[in-house]
């Protein structure tokens, strides 16, 4: 293939780039990329559509977690009561 | 109807991120949250023969929780009662106005029905994160509610940058499937 500079796109291409801007790590010219393919291919604009809607529930929601080490020694001291229970 | 049954051993991996988002919503304080879940957890553990099996074990827990949530409540309110005379009627004559116009709710203010609606629609976030596969759910988890870097969760996990998005991708789909019902 010509090392020319390719503006066409396959779907695959495009949903990683669309999954890669939810979380702002695609680089300008893959944007440029992904939105030249979103003017012929449906669905890949559904894609990005149900995409960004998530991100922004999400965002909206505020939903939280508990952070990793927190978790893991809640799990320890459970594990510890349910050895003594006998499970 | 089948009978609902408990499995303590999963109950962590399960059910914490979401009693956890439960309660803080509620109580707004991360420690204090933290020690509700743990307690609910092990009060469930010692009242498992009172489990009929009527309902779902989440539901379960978070009826214990709930009611741990009220205690929790009552505690603080009653050591503070016997501290101070609260005076509750508006009377911060620095900060409320004397006119009635500004002590009209600011419309641009959060209501409470918006509050309320995000927390559920985080409750129905994490319950749909619950039905992924292990291993989606928590790369999904770490990116994207505690957006942890790429390159900290590949070393973390030991995986590929394009092994990651891969995961995500299929994360995603579900999960916009999950919630289109309700939320979309």
């Amino acid at each position: 293939m010509s090392k020319k500079l390719k503006i066409g796109i396959p779907c695959s291409e495009a949903s990683l780039v669309c999954d890669k801007s939810q979380y702002k790590e695609s680089s300008f010219w893959e944007k440029v990329k992904l939105h030249v393919h979103l003017l012929y291919c449906k669905v890949c604009r559904d894609y990005t559509k149900t995409n960004s809607k998530l991100t922004s529930i999400i965002a909206q929601s505020k939903v939280r977690c508990m952070d990793k080490k927190n978790k893991e020694s809640l799990k320890n001291e459970f594990n510890k009561v349910l050895k003594k229970e006998n499970f | 109807m089948p009978k609902h049954l408990l499995n303590p051993n999963k109950w962590i991996d399960l059910y914490a991120d979401y009693l956890f988002n439960f309660t803080i919503s509620r109580v707004n304080d991360r420690e204090m949250a933290q020690d509700l879940v743990q307690e609910t957890f092990l009060a469930g553990l010692k009242s498992m023969k009172n489990f009929k099996g009527e309902a779902s074990e989440r539901t379960w827990l978070i009826s214990i929780l709930k009611r741990k949530i009220i205690d929790h409540y009552r505690k603080i309110n009653s050591i503070k009662g016997k501290a101070e005379v609260r005076i509750t009627s508006n009377n911060d004559s620095e900060t409320e106005g004397d006119w009635l116009e500004e002590r009209v709710a600011d419309p641009f203010d959060k209501t409470a029905e918006d509050t309320m609606q995000n927390t559920e629609l985080g409750e129905a976030i994490l319950n749909c994160l619950s039905k992924l596969p292990e291993k989606q759910s928590e790369v999904f988890r770490m990116k994207t509610i505690e957006g942890i870097e790429t390159e900290d969760i590949c070393n973390e996990l030991n995986i590929t940058a394009s092994n990651l998005w891969v995961i995500i991708h299929r994360a995603r789909t579900a999960m916009a499937l999950c919630l289109k019902e309700n939320w979309f």
